[in-house]
């Protein structure tokens, strides 16, 4: 049976960490995720874990290490933020070409510039086509969920990818919360043992891994890599249900909140969307059918699934802590627009950029924003494709 | 014992031939000696350059042994990730621990001295078992011959061109092997392909070393150094008798010199084998960065002599 613990969520991470007992972790500290590589350094201290923890000087060489670790033959995981991403982001390309199931956590925190320790979510948004997997968590016990479901997803032979559980800067990693911590021996048991796939440390079957590959052959590995991808959100769904049987916490690509019957709904991920679901109380209680779709599967993008979810509604707002510069809108609209439009909707849709740089969002914000979809809901009209939430001008 | 040549001779292929580097290429040489050097299993970590595009063109591979390329500036961060992963199921018994695997890194000078020397010097610092092996030809061959920082005074690469202005590259080539020596590293040494004895012992030595260990290779490129390719050989043992690129090692903090030329041969024999100086030899500007570059060799021979007591 699982514990009620008080937590932080870079301590329900690094507890994670610590129960599923990597066999190498490679990482380099920045704010806000620091903690938990301090935390788990401790846990390698104490000999709680059977971890090779290997201090790297940089982001870039943890990433090399780690996909290299893993393409050895064995589980790896690593902790990194914002620009420490960033730096990492030539790698992250190549573990997943190369299918390497490496768990990355990302505490989410503005891009520079200006250099910002805070929340928004341009981090991995930039890295949206790297072929990682990514969930988002709303809170302390979804990151701690989150984090062991990845490891059982992006290590099915089906799958074999790498993948990102994201949580809020600050506002998730910095939080205490009540959460259930589950037993090591269950926890272990769920995800089970590592299992190598023509691991190099296999010196009797010698394997080159990453040669050169020119035209005549690139664009089928990326072909067959494109098509591993459906598998991987088959994967986010069964191991969520999975998870629900043993621990009693279902998960699916998302979580939908009076969508039923919904005229107007928001979309927004991480911990916006617990603050959206006191909103839609709020307003349900007034009699203004609201609703929510909480993304926490950004990759593979469930873009058929969230186009039928909202369906019904009026009007719809995509919410988006990053801004996609030059675009016009943000990045989480612009591939929910366009699953709506092959989807065959015509449902009225909006963009809201918010939250960056850790700018707290208030209730009475996302209030405002379902304010303005009741207008566009009754006349049909945007007038502006998108705005941003409670800006100075 | 260090084998001998019928043993070196006899010892497995594991860069077998087949590859696409240039004739008269000295990387494909310094690698086999290199891996030569041990009977023990070898994985190998490689940076992106000529030895790594040309060797693996898939579906092809001249490799038997594992072998894995990430990026460019990295090679001493794979070979350490690897070298965890090893050392980590070694210690929770899922790897026999009778086994010795041996991890090296090969990396070109754009990859040591320049792009990859961060990674370099935090895998030495870190103390993993693994021998990082830079093979030197002085510059980007792989890009089409830029200069690097290991690009000597003079040399006319693509970046550093030798101009009606300018006579080639303007600075000297960095000392990157005492600058390795610098991080008290258990094991740095400097060779050439030319002597094959040295190449070998400095690899065996640096496989039965417990920590890292660092090679630098004067690796001869014909294509970028614009000498015959059948002079590989000789031209590195030209390097080594100007005393433009001494043989020595270090130890354990103990700097030992591997090779006095009975006679120190003025660099111009050197240099005049190679289209890359040969605006040098004319006009009064070439003849003034001669003279610099013979000046520069004997103050860090002289250097050298003094660091290994024998001036
Ligand atoms: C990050 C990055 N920058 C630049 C390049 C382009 N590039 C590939 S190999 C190379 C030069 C390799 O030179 P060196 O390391 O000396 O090896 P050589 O080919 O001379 O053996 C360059 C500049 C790259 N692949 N990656
Ligand atoms: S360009 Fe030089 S280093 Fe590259 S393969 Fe040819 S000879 Fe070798
Ligand atoms: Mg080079």
């Amino acid at each position: 049976m699982g514990q009620l613990q008080p937590l932080e969520g870079n301590l329900a991470v690094a507890e994670a960490m610590r129960q599923i007992n990597p066999d190498v972790v490679a990482a380099y500290p920045i704010t806000p995720s620091t903690e938990i590589v301090q935390t788990f350094a401790n846990f390698v201290a104490d000999g709680e874990v059977d971890t090779n923890y290997v201090a790297v000087e940089s982001e870039h060489s943890a990433m090399s290490a780690c996909t290299a670790a893993a393409a050895a033959g064995g589980r790896v995981m690593n902790v990194t933020s914002a620009n420490g991403l960033a730096l990492m982001w030539e790698i992250l390309y190549i573990t997943a070409s190369f299918r390497q199931p490496v768990i990355l956590t990302v505490v989410n925190r503005a891009l520079s510039g200006n250099i910002n320790i805070h929340c928004d979510h341009s981090d991995t948004m930039g890295t949206r086509d790297a072929g990682w997997i990514q969930l988002y968590s709303e809170n302390v016990q979804e990151c701690y969920d989150n984090l062991i479901q990845a490891v059982a997803i992006g290590e099915r032979m089906d799958v074999r990818l790498p993948v990102m559980s994201c949580l809020d800067g600050f506002l998730v990693s910095h939080s205490y919360e009540m959460l259930e911590v589950e037993d090591d021996e269950a926890v272990r048991e769920w995800i089970g043992p590592y299992k190598p796939n023509e691991p190099l440390l296999d010196v009797e079957n010698p394997y080159t891994m990453g040669p050169i590959d020119l035209y005549d052959y690139y664009i089928e590995h990326k072909y067959s890599q494109w098509q591993a991808y459906p598998a991987a959100k088959q994967a986010v769904i069964e191991e969520g249900k999975r998870f629900g049987e043993t621990f009693g916490r279902e998960y699916g690509l998302m979580e939908t909140l009076g969508l039923d019957d919904a005229d107007i709904a928001v979309v927004a991920m991480s911990s916006a969307a617990g603050t959206a679901k006191d909103v839609v109380d709020k307003l349900r209680d007034e009699g203004v059918k609201a609703g929510l779709l909480k993304l926490r599967c950004f990759r593979p993008f469930p873009g058929e699934e969230i186009a039928a979810a909202l369906a019904g509604c009026k009007a719809v707002c995509v919410m988006d802590r990053a801004a996609s510069f030059g675009a016009g809108s943000g990045p989480l609209f612009h591939e929910i627009a366009a699953a709506m439009y092959t989807g065959g909707q015509t449902v009225p849709i909006n963009n809201v950029i918010y939250g960056l740089g850790g700018r707290t969002v208030k209730p009475a914000d996302i209030e405002s924003v379902y304010r303005g979809l009741m207008e566009i809901a009754d006349t049909g009209k945007v007038e502006q494709v998108c705005t941003w939430l409670s800006v100075r001008e | 014992m260090p084998k001998n040549l019928k043993q070196l001779s006899e010892s497995p292929v594991r860069l077998t031939a087949g590859h696409r580097l240039c004739p008269g290429c000295g990387e494909p040489i310094v690698v086999k000696q290199i891996l030569a050097a041990s009977d023990d299993p070898v994985i190998a970590a490689n940076a992106t350059g000529c030895l790594e595009v040309s060797t693996t063109i898939f579906p092809y591979t001249a490799w038997t042994i594992p072998w894995l390329h990430i990026a460019f500036e990295n090679a001493a961060a794979v070979a350490a990730g690897m070298e965890a992963m090893y050392q980590s199921l070694k210690n929770q018994g899922k790897i026999d621990a009778d086994t010795n695997y041996n991890f090296v890194a090969f990396a070109g000078d754009g990859g040591t001295y320049d792009i990859g020397f961060q990674a370099l010097s935090g895998a030495v610092e870190r103390g993993h078992k693994l021998l990082y092996v830079c093979l030197n030809n002085q510059a980007y061959m792989n890009t089409g011959i830029q200069r690097s920082s290991a690009s000597p005074l003079g040399a006319n690469t693509t970046t550093s061109p030798a101009g009606k202005l300018i006579p080639g590259k303007t600075k000297y080539q960095k000392d990157l092997t005492a600058c390795m020596a610098a991080h008290d590293m258990p094991y740095a040494a400097q060779t050439i392909p030319g002597r094959w004895r040295d190449i070998t012992r400095k690899a065996e030595r640096a496989f039965e070393i417990d920590g890292p260990s660092f090679i630098n290779v004067l690796t001869p490129c014909p294509l970028g150094w614009r000498c015959a390719p059948e002079e590989t050989v000789s031209i590195s043992q030209l390097a080594a008798d100007t005393c433009f690129w001494p043989l020595y090692e270090v130890d354990h903090g103990e700097w030992k010199l591997n090779y006095r030329p009975k006679e120190k041969v003025p660099v111009d024999e050197f240099l005049s084998k190679q289209g890359r100086f040969r605006h040098l030899f004319k006009g009064d500007q070439g003849e003034e960065v001669r003279r610099q570059i013979q000046e520069r060799v004997d103050y860090k021979w002289e250097q050298l002599l003094d660091r290994c007591g024998e001036s």
